[in-house]
């Protein structure tokens, strides 16, 4: 039954109106699904932007807000390349034992939804449980360089991600060259590889920066009375949306339209500016090159990177579960588990949350798949290919809150009778489809069309072709594209926030805990977010039992 | 000056024993290439030499000096790679002038060494063209250059031919052979392509399973082959098993073949009844219709003819069933047809016995 299935499927396959009509489709709901809506939202509601403009104070609010968030981004996508290439570099390069772990370790601030990590940030760096207590007072209270910290932890992991997979692949052959010729290894690293790697570190640039400028969870937990365009957003709908709705509006399409412009922007100059971008290499100065090369240079190179790790970024990811261990012996875990009170919110957002995971994965894996062959194989010609592949892009590099409102405004002006649920799975969908796109469009490219044209001669229909070669090629970067929407989509807050108030995900939940919209003790938050980590560290250890050691790219460069 | 002599040389990867206790000198101004089966070893020597990786123990000297604790940019060579590994993001100029940049020169004295390798190459045109944009050849020649550039008076080439084409890579063989003899250099190159190292080399090591078989001129290697693998690996012989029956007053070894044939051939130390491996080329072989019976004539049947422009090529079937490969020129003689029947005779002066190998014939001869 399923083989004659299979084979009328395979025969379809090779007609060329049907593999048309895959394409296109797909086509046509990236651009009515994903681009077009969080794009042309706020054009709908244009006009309330009138009532924010005569309130010049709020203006400028709106803007050292949003000028802060692209400071933040820029910055902290800077300091994250500084940190995590030497830390790819100890991983993909270095020999001890211990790497395979630190490398997992290195996942986890990836892994763990935003929020709860930004409560523990929150608790090591500014409560009085953590660091803190070893100075008597706040070592950093709630404010810009918190924020800063926690944008720097989480946007972290991506780059070391995208530039360990760069140097896997990277051919160490150049190296060896440049070394033959003369070259001292510092000497080597800096006029060879690092240029040769540029366009990894552009890609792990933007991801960073995508990742920090979208984050709105934890941003809030941790910002105090500091502002970003997005916890400007949501401060915004908090202080008015029920007391001077056309303000509200106008301050949120004002907030969200610069946003969205300005992050395309720079997302579009980095991409083409990018690559024109020269390392300062003309000179080269033998001696004191020769002197960092030495051994000694490497080892307290890999020393401090590994102590910023383990101090900045792991040790403070992780602080919350201290605290969720403390609960444990008390009532608040018999609450918790029992679902008494607060907590049967709790289960029902994490359900919430955790479905509309499943359900924008799969619908993801459907919609996403022909769209990464189309950019993978050139489909649609090299040029339009190109900027197709630039476009996907683009729900990456928008504030998802920003993002969120646009598309929110969209959907429930052409249809207002969707349900809030379908809202949701439309938002996040937005989101992660350039996660899942981008990876599976560079597995496939690393397919030889050898191998395809291989099979074709063999007999095999375009279908029967993605079946026995593509799929079982690519089926592990399918499965880490599909984990890291599942990730992203539970981790996300901004955009949740954005197009409902009636449905509370667990980041959205976990926010009103600390914010204390929902009356929560310190030992309920810290136990709600220790579950979430506890579940995410499942989804991490289930991810790298199964795709193993060898399928390292978790992120696409 | 740079003579390299390497002492006891043994590396591995993990189990496997890449070079296994191999001793070797390469004299001064000597072009000298290692040859083997892909696996050999060859490259892995090449690149300890090189120091690009590290021996397990023994020396490497480079012009008397100890280099082992050397890295590679101190150890004054030039390398050039398979895969040219030409810089992806610098252009063909700055490829070339990437060695004297980075050893510190100043950009006068860069440029004018990048002319002076260039003009050495003959590549004037296409300087600004990045790597990709350059055809085999011409980053054949960029590779050579850059690896000149550097100074080096030693040149280390890895299967640094391999990727080109056929027609190019015999041209462009002797080029390179010319110019390292006339800058004086001592070349180390590392091939599978036996026809490429006896044009291109005055001395040869050939190599097999981590280890140096034999070293000698083109020459000593195809006329004295010492083993039945070089005898194999170097141009082509055909091997007929027996088993020794004496010697002769002229101290040569009488041997018989299975089903009788009586041959005569040279070397001695052999004992009685020892098994062992007739080799001859089938060059050397006198194939002709109305030969008369006598020591070292055989007959069989043509079985298959392939004409190969200058020569013709006859696989013979011999009455004792084995085969053997004769080659003729196709502008003398009479040609026969298939299914003729033959004799052949092997000329005393051309053969070689070798004891029969311990783990059989068939092993001996694998180039795996």
């Amino acid at each position: 039954m399923t083989e004659k299935l299979t084979k009328t499927l395979d025969k379809l396959s090779s007609r060329k109106a049907i593999k048309y009509a895959v394409y296109s489709a797909a086509v046509i709901i990236f651009f009515a699904l994903i681009l077009i809506p969080p794009l042309a939202g706020i054009f709908i509601k244009w006009d309330s932007i009138q009532y924010i403009l005569n309130q010049p104070p709020l203006v400028n609010r709106a803007l050292s807000a949003i000028q802060n968030s692209f400071i933040i981004a820029l910055t902290v996508a800077a300091l994250d390349l500084l940190a995590g290439v030497p830390m790819a570099w100890l991983i993909a390069r270095g020999k001890s034992r211990w790497l395979g772990v630190i490398d997992t370790l290195a996942d986890i601030p990836f892994i763990i939804p935003t929020t709860a990590l930004g409560y523990s940030l929150l608790l090591f760096w500014s409560k009085p449980g953590g660091v803190s207590s070893l100075f008597g007072s706040s070592l950093i209270s709630p404010g810009w360089l918190l924020v800063m910290l926690l944008h720097f932890t989480f946007s972290f992991p991506v780059v070391v991600r995208v530039m360990v997979g760069a140097l896997l692949d990277y051919k160490m052959e150049y190296e060896r060259a440049s070394r033959t010729l003369g070259a001292a290894p510092f000497t080597a690293v800096r006029t060879v590889t690092f240029p040769v790697l540029k366009p990894a570190m552009i890609s792990a640039y933007i991801l960073a920066f995508a990742r920090s400028i979208s984050e709105t969870g934890a941003t809030i937990i941790v910002a105090g009375v500091f502002e970003n365009g997005s916890v400007f957003i949501q401060n915004i709908k908090n202080q008015y949306s029920t007391s001077d709705p056309a303000l509200y509006n106008g301050a949120v399409v004002f907030g969200s339209f610069l946003l969205i412009i300005i992050s395309i922007a720079i997302f579009v100059a980095i991409h083409f500016l990018g690559p024109k971008l020269r390392l300062p290499l003309r000179r080269v100065r033998p001696v004191a090159e020769r002197k960092l090369s030495y051994k000694k240079a490497e080892k307290s190179r890999n020393t401090i990177i590994l102590a910023v790790f383990l101090a900045l970024i792991l040790l403070p990811s992780l602080f919350v579960a201290l605290s969720a261990f403390q609960a444990i012996p008390t009532p608040t875990f018999t609450n918790a588990i029992t679902a008494k009170g607060i907590w049967s919110g709790y289960w029902q957002s994490l359900l919430i949350s955790y479905a509309l995971g499943a359900v924008v994965t799969v619908i993801n894996i459907v919609i996403g798949l022909p769209t990464a062959i189309i950019i993978a194989r050139k489909k649609a010609g090299k040029f339009m290919s190109s900027i197709f592949d630039l476009l996907v892009n683009i729900p990456l590099v928008v504030p998802s809150i920003a993002l969120g409102v646009s598309l929110g405004i969209f959907w429930k002006a052409n249809f207002a009778s969707l349900p809030d649920f379908a809202l949701l799975v439309l938002a996040h969908l937005a989101i992660t489809y350039p996660y899942f796109v981008r990876s599976m469009s560079a597995a496939v490219e690393r397919i030889s069309p050898d191998m395809e044209e291989a099979a074709r001669t063999l007999g095999a229909k375009p279908l029967g072709v993605f079946r026995t070669i593509v799929f079982p090629l690519t089926k592990y970067s399918m499965l880490s594209g599909a984990i890291m929407v599942f990730t992203r989509s539970v981790s996300e807050t901004g955009a949740t926030l954005a197009v409902t108030s009636k449905l509370q995900t667990a980041p959205v939940l976990l926010v009103n805990w600390i914010k204390g919209v929902v009356q929560a003790s310190p030992l309920d938050i810290a136990l709600a977010s220790g579950f979430l980590v506890l579940f995410s560290f499942i989804i991490l250890l289930v991810l790298r039992l199964v795709v193993g050691r060898e399928e390292k790219v978790l992120l696409p460069s | 000056m740079p003579e390299v002599r390497v002492v006891n040389l043994t590396k591995k990867f993990g189990k496997i024993t890449a070079v296994e206790n191999v001793s070797l000198t390469i004299h001064d101004k000597e072009y000298f290439s290692l040859l083997g089966p892909s696996g050999c070893g060859k490259t892995t020597l090449l690149r300890l030499i090189a120091g690009l990786i590290q021996p397990d123990s023994g020396e490497i000297y480079i012009g008397n000096k100890l280099v082992n604790d050397v890295p590679p940019e101190d150890r004054d060579i030039g390398f050039v790679f398979q895969t040219f590994a030409l810089f992806p993001h610098l252009t063909a100029w700055d490829n070339v002038t990437y060695g004297p940049k980075v050893k510190g020169f100043d950009m006068k004295e860069a440029t004018t060494i990048g002319h002076e390798v260039l003009e050495m190459v003959k590549l004037h045109e296409r300087l600004d063209a990045y790597p990709n944009e350059l055809s085999g050849g011409m980053m054949q020649r960029v590779a050579v250059a850059r690896a000149l550039a550097a100074g080096a008076q030693l040149l280390l080439m890895d299967e640094a031919l391999g990727q080109l084409d056929a027609k190019v890579r015999s041209e462009i063989r002797y080029e390179i052979r010319r110019m390292a003899k006339d800058l004086k250099l001592t070349g180390i190159h590392v091939t599978h392509d036996q026809s490429e190292a006896m044009a291109i080399s005055d001395r040869i090591a050939v190599m097999r399973k981590g280890r140096i078989i034999q070293i000698g001129t083109p020459q000593e290697l195809y006329m004295k082959p010492e083993s039945i693998f070089v005898a194999h690996f170097i141009g082509e012989s055909n091997f007929l098993e027996g088993y020794v029956q004496g010697k002769n007053s002229d101290g040569n070894v009488l041997i018989e073949l299975r089903e009788g044939a009586k041959m005569e051939a040279l070397n001695g130390a052999f004992s009685k009844s020892q098994n062992v491996v007739l080799s001859i080329r089938p060059e050397t072989l006198i194939v002709e219709k109305g030969l008369q019976d006598g020591p070292n004539v055989v007959s069989g049947t043509v079985e298959r003819i392939t004409f190969e422009g200058s020569s013709i090529r006859y696989e013979i079937r011999l009455d004792n069933e084995e085969m053997i490969v004769a080659i003729k020129s196709s502008l003398s003689g009479e040609w026969l047809n298939v299914g003729e029947r033959t004799k052949v005779f092997m000329p005393v002066e051309f053969t070689h016995v070798f004891p029969y190998p311990e783990t059989g014939l068939k092993d001996e001869l694998s180039v795996a």
